[in-house]
């Protein structure tokens, strides 16, 4: 039985803590001369991308290839989706090329799940709709990890579009596994209905969490998935919600300032405080591909998965 | 660290009990263990006319530990460290598909690399031989060494591949039913290599 990563929720304690202790193992690769390793030869990957994505979907082909894995890069531009291809003959299409593993970003919610029933190889989840994207809450505890140690106790504050964000809820699944104790905070606008069942505290007061605060996540504004007035103006948002140098210095001494990416200057972080020692920004994209290394080689490694869940 | 399940590292037989016959016995006691390391350490030091350029790579798990009193010793009778570090396989491993993906270990190299240097492979038991080849295409992509060779602790024959080794604790003459598992007192609890029947609790 193969097994997919399709949320956060998918994996356990020990599942998520063996994931993230072979990223560290992995991550010497990329500081050597020959950055590759022959795990997954003959083993073909597909990148099923149908949103458009610079980060992700590079990040996930970089990790493939440094397996040697065979990859293929399929976008939704181009292809057969265009003249009006249903997702489940484009996975049958994959299906007949033999896939044993199928990397999808697609736009709608739920879309990797339906996948995992109509293919063979293992799902792994980058990016659906509004839902979730857990390589990356895995490629931000990583990144926390090797900032901050042990995630038991720490607090973590994800800040912004809370409601369009598949980050923001795989990472509160994530951490809450991993014994960190997340608050979300924004507008009340930017909150998803269901929020009082996620394991997380919920604030719309930023300078309130900030001096308790491990870790700041900053997220984007997504303006393309707003279809109404969610507030009032840009820079009513970013006085009230961005992070500036003022509320920098409230945050103690050790604490980090991440973000996802893409990010907008000005909106939702300063461009001083995105460049500055504490923003982990650049380290998240170098992590990503040494986490995604350490997923695809669990998923698709052995004889059967190591991690993931079996619907 | 997990260590990796290895197909030449058998689980550990014990005594079967009830019947009152030892079903393993040891064939290596701590003080043996100790003369072997030993000699071991001075046949490097004489092949390599002194040890300059050696560097010692234990494999995941108990060759770690080899390698690490190997250099112990070689230290102890050059007067200068010698430089080691672990070096795991399993990404590198012709059974990766036999079985359920596995936790890694670490590699560290030395500060000084293997670049042109005389790389010794350490392992507790050579067996099939599978595992050093992995070690071999290990290297291969780490650097360029001058010359590798490999210390054994304990020889047990039936060979796959055709890989001998340079250095050799003891030759032991086995049956492919038998099993050889070597204990240290880093890893288990005593320093002891028992020889016992395949598949006994």
């Amino acid at each position: 039985m193969n097994r997919h990563l399709i949320s956060a929720a998918d994996l356990s304690k020990d599942d998520a803590l063996l994931i993230l202790d072979t990223a560290e193992e992995l991550a010497q690769v990329s500081g050597r001369s020959i950055k590759k390793l022959p795990t997954l030869r003959g083993r073909t990957v597909v990148n099923l991308f149908f949103e458009d994505s610079t980060r992700t979907r590079i990040s996930f082909e970089a990790a493939a290839k440094r397996l040697s894995a065979d990859v293929i890069n399929f976008s939704a531009k181009g292809s057969s989706v265009s003249k009006g291809e249903s997702l489940k003959d484009t996975a049958l299409t994959l299906e007949a090329m033999g896939a044993d593993g199928v990397v999808i970003r697609h736009g709608a919610s739920g879309a990797p799940h339906r996948l995992s029933g109509w293919v063979q190889g293992s799902v792994v989840n980058a990016g659906d709709g509004t839902h979730e994207h857990p390589t990356q809450a895995l490629l931000d505890a990583f990144t926390m990890r090797r900032r901050l140690g042990n995630l038991d106790g720490r607090k973590v504050t994800i800040v912004g579009d809370i409601l369009h964000s598949r980050v923001a809820r795989s990472n509160v699944l994530l951490l809450h596994t991993l014994g960190a104790e997340v608050t979300l905070v924004a507008p009340p606008t930017l909150f998803p209905v269901a929020v009082d069942s996620w394991p997380c505290d919920v604030s719309y007061d930023l300078d309130a969490e900030l001096p308790k605060s491990d870790v700041v996540m900053m997220l984007r504004v997504q303006a393309e998935r707003m279809n109404a007035a969610y507030f009032p103006t840009a820079r009513e948002y970013s006085r009230r919600y961005g992070l500036d140098g003022r509320r920098v210095d409230m945050l103690p001494e050790h604490a980090i300032v991440m973000h996802p990416g893409p990010m907008v200057r000005g909106m939702e972080i300063t461009p001083e405080i995105a460049d500055s020692p504490r923003s982990t920004i650049v380290e998240q994209v170098a992590n990503g591909v040494t986490t995604r290394m350490a997923v695809l080689y669990l998923l698709l490694g052995g004889s059967e998965s190591a991690i993931g869940g079996t619907e | 660290m997990t260590a990796a399940h290895r197909p030449d590292e058998p689980g550990v037989a014990r005594a079967a009990e009830g019947d009152g016959i030892p079903l393993t016995k040891p064939v290596l006691e701590a003080p043996d263990i100790r003369r072997a390391l030993t000699r071991i350490a001075h046949e490097i030091l004489e092949r390599t006319k002194g040890g300059a350029d050696v560097v010692l790579l234990g494999i995941q798990t108990r060759g770690v530990t080899l390698a690490r009193r190997l250099a112990d010793r070689l230290e102890e009778v050059e007067g200068r460290p010698v430089p080691w570090g672990p070096l795991d396989v399993t990404m590198y491993r012709d059974d990766l598909r036999l079985k359920p993906a596995r936790a890694i270990g670490r590699t560290e190299l030395p500060a000084e690399g293997i670049d042109d240097r005389i790389v010794v492979l350490v392992d507790d038991v050579l067996f099939s031989g599978r595992t050093v080849r992995s070690a071999l295409d290990a290297l291969n992509d780490l650097g360029r060494p001058r010359a590798v060779q490999l210390a054994v602790l304990v020889d047990r024959g039936h060979r796959e591949l055709p890989i001998r080794a340079d250095y050799v604790g003891k030759n032991l003459p086995t049956s492919k039913s038998e099993t050889v598992k070597v204990h240290l007192a880093e890893n288990d609890d005593r320093d002891v290599v028992l020889l016992g029947p395949k598949g006994a609790e």
